[in-house]
């Protein structure tokens, strides 16, 4: 009989923390090696352009701020979707959220930005958190009553989000100053975000965030109802907890949190409300919640390395004309091996031989 | 009435792209994969199919090299899901990101590289994608305006659907395909290859949805290139599947529906009322969110989404 | 030396091995079956019957050892091969597909070209006269009872053209009836040549109907032995390793004051069907109420509608007079109706997989606990008494259920239901998967709950365990109470009629 070989997949159960670990940073060294490839193909030197992306991020002052400032957004939305995440509510709609929260809160920023600044700013921040909060909620109406489908709900939220913006720019909100293409008015400096450190003190904010959502979810009752949700639904509802009300109250906070990073980014970074206002970090924000396994603390982590490769990426364009878009291809491939290398920590591959002898 | 009917096409026109992607996608759930990466795949198809027009002047060419492109997506996707067994939701958002990242590089850098601010297909290839022309029947009044002046896409697309629904309902590969998306559990002790026929019809869905992606960037920009060419409908199919409840001819009435929806800003009178143009640009996707809704609510027992999508198959799970 | 003949055996097992991680499922195991022959596989629950049949079905792949089939060295990577081979199985959990009709189902997979359905339906009704199965063809399985869609199965097999079949526990979901039904095919097609192996626990069945027994006990093969030269108690010692008495204890005791009353009952379930009709029944204190029916018979509707998780179409539930219908199940669970119920998958409702005993000791009480954060300390403790009183084998009391074993994962269930002092506890299939020993230490829990006066509803699969361990069986059929009955004064006869359909007048009726 001809023998042939095939494979098989067997479950590991036994693997050490340590192992773990060992197998996701070769997953991530392998996910450059792979980026390399491409940057070889396209015909560049990769140990060149890596280099200039972390130097990038950090050959000057102005350039570590400009990084932190990229990571503000990201890590709060990541923060955001994760409580969503950790109850399997799949929470695609960040970039809605952050919209939402910033469209909220510059209708104070643009329109009563004459109340006292530590007033205003609180108001804003309010109404930031209750735009994204209804953004999330909406959707999760829909999924308690009717299970409706949240993936693709939230997401088209976020394109009617961005079309809320463009409205508002060309029609109510736009200002009458600018010639040329329809824009909303610059905040006055009073609806601005105050600096800490030279850069906006939305990054305080997120590290605050950190904390409160790593007590939150680990040593906090709500916390735990999420974990049990997340799970299991049915064993939830057994256990007599109130599965609709658990997932409302999370996605007012999931998406109040984005919102939160909306109020963030336009008054902090953009100093106006621009349709690019989330500008794809609340779909970054699922690679990262992800990669950092859902930890609020790997989220920090996570995000801070995705600000650097931001960050490079637009230096790598003035510096080779590359596109920033890079940025998203190296996320991708870093993620894909993360995925795959997932799979190594349950289970592992065995070659057998068809027709041959077997010990 | 003349414009009624000019809408009616222009339907027709938006609404193919939308048709690729949700045949793609219900090849994908009917094997049992949600995958949510079809507009990452339509990019790349949307890539791939644009730069090889532009420097093959072969239209024939391009939609292989579409095809080619999203098919490839598609492998990422079906190694780490069907393979490694990877979160599918999680896979599939990143392959949209990965997808829309990576086209839009390589435009750029076409661009740069081409020392023109703008890439703009060379007119063979316009002609080829141009509406065809069938002497006799297109000059037909309203009817022949309405069947017979579509480009290739158009009539590829309404017959692919037709294949695919020939496949899935009156042959025996689509009864085991079929049975996988519902049991791959069962259709393994049936000795039905689930493997091969998982990797075989989820990389048929992104080649499929690669040309869809070919369409965005070959006819909708009039032959320039332009970053996020697919700009969301890509979701907008996801969303169809379950519009068209997993019927491939039912998606060819969806998307046509859909792409009235997209073009209705040009042909909604506007002596009557005006709405804002971003209400229009809004439109197509509170319509789809309303119909998730409203699918939601109906919940028949028929046409529901395939049992185990979304769930990965191991064979020796116990 | 004896000539053998090799043709004749069907299927020679040599040496197969194959662990899971750290357990051995099955050590080193010879076993040989021939054509015309029906071998038992006899065994408790996780000695290694189904992992070993899996292995003949191209479900799992042996770590070591050869498969000889017909005479030939074969390798079986998967249920292609299998089916190549001519060896089809029958899995406990049918892999039917429920959206498809039952010709979709038989046809599935197999070779050839496509045939009109017409042709189809032809040859299926040729082989079913055969070998007198019942099928109608056009039927979905989603509508379909259990003892359909394993005649399904079973054609499946048939269609193949397979010469040897697997069953694995056929009879568990099968009334008394539908078991004779099943024995009389499984004849015929011995008589026509087939080899039959039939896994099951049940030593009355294995008496009756196979021709030699082979026992396995904690992954090793005990012994073959031919049926007619054994007797139930050789073959109980032989499975379990040691002599053991099967008797469970029925303790008597008094004051028995009602204090769970349902009356007219009616629940729609999942599928928009009525998964109860006008159920009347009362549970009293110092009881336990066993509850008798094939699977889906209302089994589950009962349960959650007492537990709150079911909207009530009709009807009421009166705890100590007070009607619980409309209370939220944290006001039910405060009212010490504690319900624990013991999925197919174990860990689907009850416990979260992922989760140690800690955090699933406190599922039910972590509300009690005043103020925004929650206390797991209370939950330790607990979680390390039980450990101590149940005898509960895991690492640490953190480590998550899911990788403990199954009988430890249901005493982690029940114990924490008993901790909590119930006054009516409800149990659906608390030794579901376990094995004997373990079984028993649930049935002692059960009584000891039972003589502390707490009203226990015992919801079960095994007949014989029901007619022992309970006072009084109730019967359900299609969600309607078919009779209530002392167990002392029924037969396993009666019981198997009523949950086919047949309705017993009283609670205390004896024909």
């Amino acid at each position: 009989m001809m023998s042939k070989t095939f494979i098989r997949t067997v479950k590991n159960l036994e693997r050490s923390q340590f192992e773990i670990l060992r197998l996701r940073i070769m997953a991530f060294i392998f996910a450059l090696v792979a980026g390399g490839l491409f940057i070889i193909m396209i015909g560049y030197n990769p140990v060149e352009l890596y280099g200039t992306i972390i130097s990038g991020a950090f050959r000057s002052k102005m350039a570590i701020q400009a990084t932190i400032k990229i990571m503000i957004p990201l890590l709060m939305s990541s923060l955001g979707v994760t409580l969503a995440f950790k109850m399997k509510f799949w929470n695609i709609g960040a970039e809605g959220q952050i919209i939402m929260g910033a469209v909220f809160s510059s209708y104070f920023a643009l329109f009563h930005s004459n109340l006292p600044h530590g007033l205003l700013l609180l108001i804003m921040f309010v109404a930031g958190f209750i735009g994204g909060g209804l953004w999330g909620l909406i959707p999760a109406i829909f999924k308690t009553r009717h299970n409706t489908n949240e993936t693709l709900f939230t997401l088209m939220l976020n394109y009617i989000a961005l079309h809320v913006i463009s409205f508002l720019r060309d029609g109510p909100w736009k200002d009458p100053g600018s010639s040329g293409f329809p824009k909303i008015a610059r905040f006055v400096t009073n609806a601005q975000l105050d600096k800490v450190f030279g850069i906006q003190f939305g990054w305080i904010i997120g590290i605050i965030l950190v904390v409160i959502i790593f007590i939150y979810l680990r040593y906090t009752k709500q916390g735990y109802e999420i974990n049990v949700v997340g799970e299991s639904q049915s064993t939830a509802r057994y256990a007599g907890m109130n599965v609709k009300k658990i997932i409302l109250r999370t996605m007012i906070l999931s998406g109040g949190i984005c919102g939160l990073t909306g109020v963030i980014q336009s008054a902090g970074s953009d100093m106006t409300l621009a349709a690019s206002v989330a500008g794809g970090v609340g779909f970054t924000a699922i690679i990262v919640a992800w990669l950092a396994n859902l930890n609020p603390v790997g989220i920090l982590l996570v995000s801070f390395l995705f600000s650097i490769l931001e960050k490079g990426s637009s230096v790598m364009q003035s510096t080779y004309g590359l596109s920033t878009y890079s940025a998203a291809v190296l996320q991708g491939i870093i993620l894909f091996f993360i995925l795959g290398c997932e799979f190594f920590v349950r289970y592992k591959f065995v070659f057998g031989n068809k027709g041959g002898a077997r010990s | 009435m003349i414009k009624f009917i000019n809408f009616l096409v222009a339907a027709v026109f938006a609404g193919t792209p939308l048709l690729f992607g949700t045949l793609g996608e219900i090849m994908n759930e009917k094997s049992g994969h949600l995958n949510l990466g079809v507009e990452g795949m339509m990019s790349m198809g949307a890539c791939a199919g644009f730069m090889v027009g532009y420097l093959t002047d072969n239209f024939l060419i391009a939609l292989a090299a579409a095809f080619i492109a999203g098919l490839l997506g598609a492998l990422i996707y079906a190694v780490l899901t069907v393979t490694f067994m990877a979160d599918q939701n999680v896979t599939g958002l990143t392959l949209t990101i990965f997808g829309i990242g990576i086209s839009n590089f390589i435009g750029e850098y076409m661009i740069v590289n081409s020392h023109t601010n703008s890439l703009k297909l060379p007119e063979v290839i316009s002609q080829q994608v141009k509406n065809i022309y069938i002497s006799g029947l297109s000059d037909i009044p309203v009817l022949g305006q309405l069947f017979f002046q579509y480009n290739p896409f158009v009539y590829i697309g309404i017959i692919t659907a037709i294949i695919l629904s020939i496949y899935l309902n009156k042959t025996k590969t689509g009864l085991n395909l079929k049975a996988i998306g519902e049991n791959p559990a069962s259709a393994d002790a049936a000795g039905i290859k689930v493997t091969k026929y998982k990797y075989f019809n989820i990389l048929l869905g992104g080649g499929i949805c690669g040309i869809g992606g070919a369409y965005c960037s070959l006819i909708i920009n009039g032959g320039v290139w332009m970053s996020n060419s697919v700009n969301g409908l890509g979701w907008i199919a996801v969303a169809l599947v379950i519009f068209a409840s997993w019927s491939p001819v039912r998606a060819i009435f969806g998307s046509f529906i859909f792409g009235g929806f997209n073009v209705l800003k040009y042909y909604f009178p506007k002596d009557i009322f005006t709405f804002p143009n971003a209400f229009y640009d809004m439109l197509p996707f509170v319509i789809t969110a309303l119909i998730l809704v409203i699918t939601s609510v109906r919940k028949s027992k028929k046409n529901t989404r395939p049992a185990s999508c979304g769930i990965n198959y191991y064979r020796e799970e116990r | 030396m004896i000539e053998r003949n090799i043709e004749n055996y069907a299927i020679e097992l040599k040496g197969i091995s194959k662990k899971f991680g750290s357990v051995v499922a099955n050590n080193s195991i010879d076993l040989d079956i021939k054509y015309g022959e029906i071998l038992a596989l006899l065994g408790e629950n996780g000695s290694g019957k189904t992992t070993l049949m899996n292995m003949l079905s191209g479900i799992y792949y042996p770590d070591g050892g050869t498969i000889t089939v017909a005479g030939k060295d074969v390798t079986i990577s998967s249920p292609n091969d299998a089916i190549n081979l001519g060896i089809g199985m029958i899995h406990q959990h049918f892999k039917l597909v429920e959206a498809f009709n039952a010709v979709d189902n038989i046809v599935l997979g197999t070779k050839g070209k496509y045939q009109k359905p017409k042709v189809l339906k032809e040859k299926i009704s040729e082989i079913s006269n055969k070998f007198g199965l019942e099928i109608d063809s056009d039927k979905e399985v989603y509508n379909m009872s259990v003892s359909e869609k394993q005649t399904i199965e079973i054609m499946k097999v048939l269609y193949r053209g397979a010469k040897i079949l697997i069953l694995d526990e056929p009879t568990a979901v099968l009334t008394p009836q539908e078991t004779e039904k099943l024995f009389r095919i499984l004849r015929k097609m011995k008589e026509q040549g087939s080899a039959i192996i039939i896994i099951t626990h049940k030593l009355n069945e294995v008496m009756e109907i196979s021709d030699r027994v082979a026992i396995l006990r904690k992954g090793n093969l005990i012994d073959t032995v031919k049926t007619c030269c054994t007797d139930e108690n050789k073959l109980t010692e032989l499975m379990v390793g040691r002599p053991v008495s099967l008797k469970i204890k029925r303790p008597e005791t008094d004051n028995k004051k009602t204090i769970l009353k349902v009356v007219d009952l009616s629940v729609v379930g999942e599928d928009g069907r009525e998964a109860l009709k006008n159920i009347n029944f009362k549970l009293k204190r110092g009881e336990i109420l066993g509850v008798a029916g094939i699977a889906g018979s209302g089994q589950k509707e009962l349960c959650e509608s007492i537990a709150g998780l079911m909207k009530i179409k009709h009807g009421a539930v009166l705890c100590n007079k007070e009607n619980i219908i409309g209370k939220t199940p944290d006001e039910i669970i405060d009212l010490g109706i504690s319900m624990s119920f013991v999925p197919e998958d174990r860990l689907g409702m009850g416990l979260v997989s992922s989760m140690g005993m800690v955090e699933n000791v406190m599922l039910k009480s972590y509300k009690k606990n005043k103020g925004f954060f929650i206390d797991k300390n209370p939950a330790r403790k607990l979680s390390e008494q039980l450990v101590k009183k149940l005898e509960i084998v895991t690492r640490n009391v953190d480590m998550p259920v899911r990788m403990m074993s199954g009988g430890n994962v249901q005493k982690v269930l029940l114990g924490r239901e008993i901790e909590s002092n119930p006054n009516v506890l409800i149990t659906a299939y608390p030794v579901r998967g376990l094995d004997i020993n373990s079984s028993y230490l649930i049935y002692d829990l059960l009584n000891e709950q039972k003589q502390k006066g707490v009203a226990v509803l015992f919801i079960g699969e095994d007949l014989d365990v029901l007619l022992e361990i309970s006072d009084r069986i109730m019967v359900l059929c299609h969600g309607e109470v078919k009779g209530i009955v002392d167990a002392k004064n029924t037969t396993k006869e009666e019981i198997g009629l009523m949950m086919a359909g047949r309705s017993m007048e009283g609670a205390d009726d004896d024909e």
